[in-house]
C-alpha cells in the first residue's frame, strides 16, 4: 500500500514517476537482500532511503547501476522499462550513482578522475589535458568545492576524495542522481554545501535518492522518506510531517531509548597518556594533551584540522618531527603501528577500506587477525575453534549482520564492515583505544550500541580518544573535548563548558593569533621526575 | 574570493611539486646510470670505446623493446612472463614467413610483429575474459611459446642468409654518414610511439586507471575487459618487434633462447620506477632501466666476472633500486 503523499515541493507533480521500482527480489548465497522491494521517485524531489545496516539499500542501488542483476522485479525510468546490464548502460540512461565506498583511481588527478571515460580529445584519440583541466576547474568552481584539478587524488583527504566523487556524479547531468552515504566523510559545513548543491540540482527536473544514517540530514534535505527493513519495503512518509522518532521506529521496528545515558563515568585523575609538543612535517604544530584513565577524550574540529593526523602520529603510522609521548610516566617510542599495539594503543582508522580490513578474508579472520598470535595460537598453530568462538561472540554482541563468521567481509554491508573493524580492535584488548569516526555509516540503533560500548569500555578503565565530526556524539560521550584548528590545539573543554557553540568557536579560531596556554589546554603540570620541558615546535 | 586565490596558489605549488617528483625519479635513475658507467670506465679500459657502446646499445634494443611493452601491462596492474620465449617464437615466425614461405620483407616483418600482438591478445583474453591471474596466464603462455618455437623450427636455428636486407633492419645505417645502427633508431621510434600512447591517448589513460583501481574504472562506465585485452595485445606487438630485432641482429632465429629475457625486462621496468602494483610508471624510466641492465651485463662481462656473480649483482641492483624508490616515496 503506497502511502499517498502530497508534493512537498508544492509543484505540480507529473503523474509518471521518474523512477519506479516494483517487486524486486535479490538473494545472495545465504542472504535474502531484497524481498518485493518497491520505491518511486518523482521529478524535482529528494527521496531519502533509510534502513538499518544490511537492510538492502546499497544492494538496490547496485541493481539500478547494473552491477548485480535482480532475481525478479521491474524498473521503469520515466515510464519506460529499464534493465541496465552494467554501469555504462546505467550512466547512458541517465542514472548517476555515488557508491558507498569511494571509487576513485588514487594515482590519477582530480580532473582525470572526474572525466574518466569522457576525456576531451583531439582527433578522437589524443587527450586534451588542458581542456580537461579547464572543464574540471569550471565544474569545481560552479559547485564551489575546494579542489584542485591537477592534484593527485591519492594525496587528498577522505573528505576531499568524497568531493571528487560528488563532482563526478554531478558532472554527468543525470536524470536520477543516487547518493549512497555521500556525507559519511564530510563535516557539517561541507554537508551544508552538498545540500545546497543537491537543492540546485533537483530544481532542474531531476530526482535524487539520498541514502544516509544521519537523521538530521535526512530531515534537512529530503521531501519524502522511504523506509526499508530487512530487505522489505516498510513505508514512505513525508519528511515535513513526520518526526525523526517515527522514522526510526519504522526503521528498527521498535522504539529506541535514545539519549538516555548521563555522563556517569568519572575518570580517574591519573594521566595515562601525556603528549607534549607533537609536530609533523605536513600539519601538526605543538600538539599537547593529556588522556586520563577511564576517560573518553573527544577530538573535535573541522575537516583538515589535524585530528586524524594526531592519531596517525601517535601510533607511528606517520612520522612525527618533534614531540614527546609519555605512557604511564614512561617515555614511549612508537615508530610504527606494531609498536603502538605492543604498548597497548589501538587505532581504529577512519578509512576502513584502505587501512582497516582484509576485504577478501572472512569476518572471523578479520576479527581475530590482530590477536592471532597472542590469543588464538599455541606454538604457532592457530586454534581455530577458539578463534571461531570469539568471532561468533562479537558477531552477536555487536549485532553484525552476516550469515556466519565465515562470510567474506566484502559481502557485508558497509555499516556491518565498520562493526567488524570495531570488533577487531576490541579483541586486542588495548588499554588506549583511538576511535576515528567510529559510527561512520552505522545505523541509529547500532550507534546507540556503540555509544554504550564506549561508555562501558571507559567504565572498565580503558582510555578512549574519540575523533568525530558529529558534534552531538562528541557532546554526548566525551568527558573532555580537545578542539583543534589548523593543526594546533586551540582549547580543551570540560564537559560542562562544551557546547556546539563553544566547540565551533574554538574550531574556527586562528591558532596563530590566539595561542592557548597550558591551563586552557587542560594540561597537567610536568611531573617532578620528568625534567625536560615540553619541546617547542621548531621547523624541521 | 580568497578561497579561490588560496587554492590557485596551492595548485601552483602542488603542480611544481609533482613535476619535481616525477623528474626526480628519472633523474635518480639517470644518475645511477652515469655512476655505473663511470665505474666501469675506470675499472676496465675496454668499456669506454665506440665498439663497446654499440654492443651495449644493441643489447639494450632487445631488452628495451620488451620492457616498453611490459611497462603498459605492469602499469595496468598485470604482469607478462611470456615475453622472453614469446620473442623467440616471433623470431622463429619471422623465419617461417621470410625463409620457409618466402614472403617479401615488407610483408614478413609486419606479420612477425603482428604475431607478437596475437600472443598478447591471447594473454589478454585469458586474463580479462577467463579471469585467470596474469601471473599464471602468462606463465602458461611462456611454456606454450617455448614449445611452439621448438616445434615450428624443428629445434634448429633458422638462418636469414638468403633474405636480402634482413640483418640491415638491425645493423644497417638508415641515416647515411652517421654510424648509428638502425636498431637504435627502431628502439627510439618504438619508445616515442609508446610514450605518446601512454601519456597522450585514451589507451594510456585507461592503462593507468585500470592499474590504479580496476573496480572504480569499471564503475565509471569503462569497458575494462576490452581495454585490458587491448593493452596486452598492444604490449604483444613489442614481443614481435623484439623477435624481429634479435633475429636480425643475429642473422638467425634461435628457437631455444628467450627464457630469462622476461625477468631482465621486468627488472628494467621496475628499476625505471614503474610500480609492480600498478597505476604508475613511465617509458623514459623504462628506457633508463633497460640501459642500466645492459650496462651492468656488459661491464661485468668485460671485467670477466663469472655469469653466476653477474646474476647476484643484478639481483642486488634491483633490490637497491626498488628500495630507494620506496624510501623516496615515503619521504615526500
Ligand atoms: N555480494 C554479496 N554477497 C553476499 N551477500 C551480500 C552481498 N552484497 C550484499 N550482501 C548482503 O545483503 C544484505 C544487504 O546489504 P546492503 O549492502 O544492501 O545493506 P545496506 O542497507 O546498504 O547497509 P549499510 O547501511 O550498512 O550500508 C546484507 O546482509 C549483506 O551482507
Ligand atoms: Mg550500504
Amino acid at each position: 500500500m503506497l502511502t499517498t503523499t502530497s508534493t512537498a515541493a508544492g509543484a505540480t507533480r507529473s503523474p509518471v514517476p521518474l523512477l519506479e521500482v516494483e517487486g524486486v527480489h535479490k538473494s545472495f548465497p545465504g542472504v535474502r537482500a531484497l524481498t518485493d522491494m518497491r520505491l518511486d521517485l518523482y521529478e524535482g524531489e529528494v527521496l531519502a532511503l533509510v534502513g538499518e545496516n544490511g537492510a538492502g539499500k546499497s544492494t538496490l542501488m547496485k541493481l539500478l547501476s547494473g552491477i548485480h542483476d535482480a532475481d525478479a522485479g521491474r524498473f521503469r525510468l520515466a515510464g519506460e522499462p529499464f534493465a541496465p546490464d552494467g554501469p555504462r548502460a546505467a550512466l547512458a540512461s541517465g542514472i548517476s550513482i555515488i557508491h558507498q565506498e569511494l571509487n576513485l583511481m588514487p594515482h590519477l588527478t582530480v580532473a582525470q578522475n572526474v572525466f574518466i571515460g569522457r576525456e576531451p580529445r583531439r582527433w578522437r584519440v589524443l587527450l586534451d589535458e588542458r581542456e580537461l583541466n579547464a572543464r574540471t576547474r569550471k565544474l569545481i568552481d560552479s559547485l564551489g568545492l575546494p579542489l584542485d584539478p591537477t592534484a593527485v587524488v591519492g594525496d587528498l583527504t577522505v573528505a576531499h576524495q568524497q568531493m571528487v566523487e560528488i563532482a563526478r556524479a554531478l558532472s554527468y547531468d543525470a536524470k536520477v542522481l543516487i547518493m549512497d552515504e555521500p556525507t559519511a566523510a564530510l563535516n557539517d559545513a561541507e554537508v551544508a554545501t552538498l545540500h545546497d548543491l543537491i537543492r540546485r540540482y533537483v530544481r532542474t527536473g531531476t530526482g535524487v535518492i539520498y541514502i544516509s544514517h544521519r537523521m538530521d540530514e535526512i530531515r534537512a534535505i529530503s521531501d519524502r522518506v522511504t523506509v526499508i527493513r530487512d530487505g522489505e519495503y516498510v513505508d514512505t512518509v513525508d519528511s515535513a510531517t513526520t518526526t525523526t522518532d517515527e522514522i526510526i521506529a519504522r526503521m528498527v521496528g521498535r522504539t529506541l531509548a535514545a539519549d538516555a545515558r548521563p555522563r556517569d563515568v568519572r575518570p580517574d585523575r591519573e594521566t595515562v597518556l601525556r603528549v607534549r609538543g607533537l609536530c609533523t612535517r605536513s600539519l601538526l604544530k605543538d600538539v599537547s594533551f593529556d588522556l586520563r584513565q577511564g576517560e573518553i577524550l573527544g577530538f573535535a574540529g573541522l575537516m583538515g584540522a589535524g585530528r586524524t593526523e594526531v592519531a596517525r602520529a601517535l601510533v607511528g603510522a606517520d612520522r612525527s618531527t618533534a614531540g614527546e609521548v609519555t605512557l604511564r610516566g614512561e617515555r614511549a617510542r612508537v615508530r610504527n603501528p606494531a609498536d603502538a599495539v605492543r604498548l597497548g594503543i589501538g587505532y581504529l582508522s577512519e578509512d576502513r577500506k584502505r587501512y582497516g580490513l582484509l576485504l577478501d578474508q572472512t569476518v572471523r579472520a578479520n576479527i581475530t587477525l590482530g590477536a592471532l598470535r597472542q590469543r588464538f595460537a599455541t606454538a604457532g598453530f592457530v586454534r581455530d575453534r577458539a578463534a571461531r568462538a570469539e568471532a561468533a561472540g562479537y558477531v552477536e554482541t555487536l549485532r553484525i549482520k552476516t550469515p556466519s563468521p565465515e562470510q567474506r567481509t566484502k559481502n557485508l554491508s558497509g555499516g556491518n564492515q565498520q562493526k567488524v573493524v570495531i570488533a577487531k580492535w576490541l579483541v586486542r584488548d588495548c588499554d588506549i583505544l583511538i576511535f576515528d569516526e567510529p559510527t561512520r555509516g552505522i545505523d541509529v540503533g547500532a550507534k546507540e550500541e556503540i555509544y554504550q560500548l564506549l561508555t562501558e569500555l571507559a567504565g572498565q578503565g580503558k582510555s578512549i580518544i574519540m575523533i568525530s565530526s558529529e558534534l552531538p556524539e562528541v557532546l554526548r560521550l566525551a568527558h573532555r573535548v580537545v578542539v583543534m584548528s589548523e593543526g594546533r590545539v586551540t582549547r580543551t573543554l570540560d564537559a560542562a563548558e562544551a557546547t556546539q557553540e563553544t566547540i565551533m568557536h574554538y574550531a574556527t579560531l586562528r591558532p596563530d593569533e590566539n595561542p592557548a596556554d597550558a591551563a586552557e589546554l587542560g594540561l597537567e603540570p610536568p611531573a617532578p621526575q620528568a625534567d625536560e620541558e615540553p619541546r617547542k615546535a621548531g621547523e624541521p | 574570493m580568497t578561497a579561490t586565490k588560496v587554492s590557485a596558489r596551492e595548485s601552483a605549488q602542488t603542480g611544481l611539486v609533482t613535476v619535481a617528483k616525477g623528474r626526480l625519479q628519472q633523474l635518480l635513475a639517470f644518475a645511477s646510470l652515469i655512476v655505473i658507467s663511470a665505474f666501469f670506465s675506470v675499472a676496465s679500459p675496454y668499456f669506454f670505446s665506440y665498439d663497446n657502446f654499440t654492443a651495449i646499445l644493441f643489447s639494450t634494443v632487445v631488452i628495451g623493446t620488451l620492457a616498453i611493452g611490459t611497462t603498459f601491462v605492469i602499469i595496468a596492474g598485470g604482469i607478462d612472463l611470456s615475453i622472453g620465449t614469446g620473442m623467440a617464437l616471433c623470431a622463429v615466425m619471422s623465419g617461417v614467413f621470410l625463409v620457409d614461405i618466402g614472403l617479401p620483407l615488407a610483408l614478413g616483418v609486419p606479420a612477425a610483429i603482428l604475431f607478437g600482438g596475437l600472443i598478447g591478445l591471447v594473454n589478454g583474453f585469458n586474463v580479462a575474459v577467463l579471469k585467470i591471474p596474469p601471473f599464471i596466464a602468462t606463465l602458461a603462455m611462456m611454456l606454450v611459446a617455448q614449445g611452439l618455437a621448438l616445434v615450428l623450427s624443428d629445434s634448429a636455428p633458422i638462418y636469414f642468409t638468403d633474405v636480402a636486407g634482413y640483418t640491415d633492419i638491425s645493423t644497417g645505417n638508415l641515416l647515411p654518414g652517421v654510424r648509428f645502427p638502425n636498431a637504435v633508431l627502431v628502439l627510439l621510434g618504438a619508445a616515442l610511439v609508446a610514450a605518446v600512447l601512454l601519456t597522450k591517448t585514451v589507451l594510456g589513460r585507461y592503462t593507468y586507471s585500470i592499474g590504479s583501481n580496476e573496480e572504480a574504472t569499471a564503475l565509471s562506465g569503462i569497458n575494462v575487459r576490452r581495454w585490458k585485452i587491448a593493452i596486452y595485445a598492444f604490449a604483444g606487438l613489442f614481443i614481435g618487434l623484439a623477435g624481429v630485432m634479435i633475429s636480425a641482429r643475429l642473422g638467425s632465429a634461435q628457437p631455444a633462447t628467450g627464457m630469462g629475457y622476461e625477468l631482465q625486462a621486468i627488472a628494467a621496468v621496475v628499476i625505471g620506477g614503474t610500480s609492480l602494483s600498478g597505476g604508475k610508471g613511465s617509458i623514459v624510466g623504462t628506457l633508463i632501466g633497460a640501459l642500466i641492465i645492459s650496462v651492468l651485463n656488459n661491464g661485468l662481462q668485460i671485467m670477466s666476472i663469472p655469469q653466476e656473480w653477474q646474476n647476484v649483482i643484478l639481483g642486488c641492483v634491483i633490490l637497491v633500486a626498488v628500495y630507494t624508490d620506496m624510501i623516496r616515496k615515503k619521504e615526500t
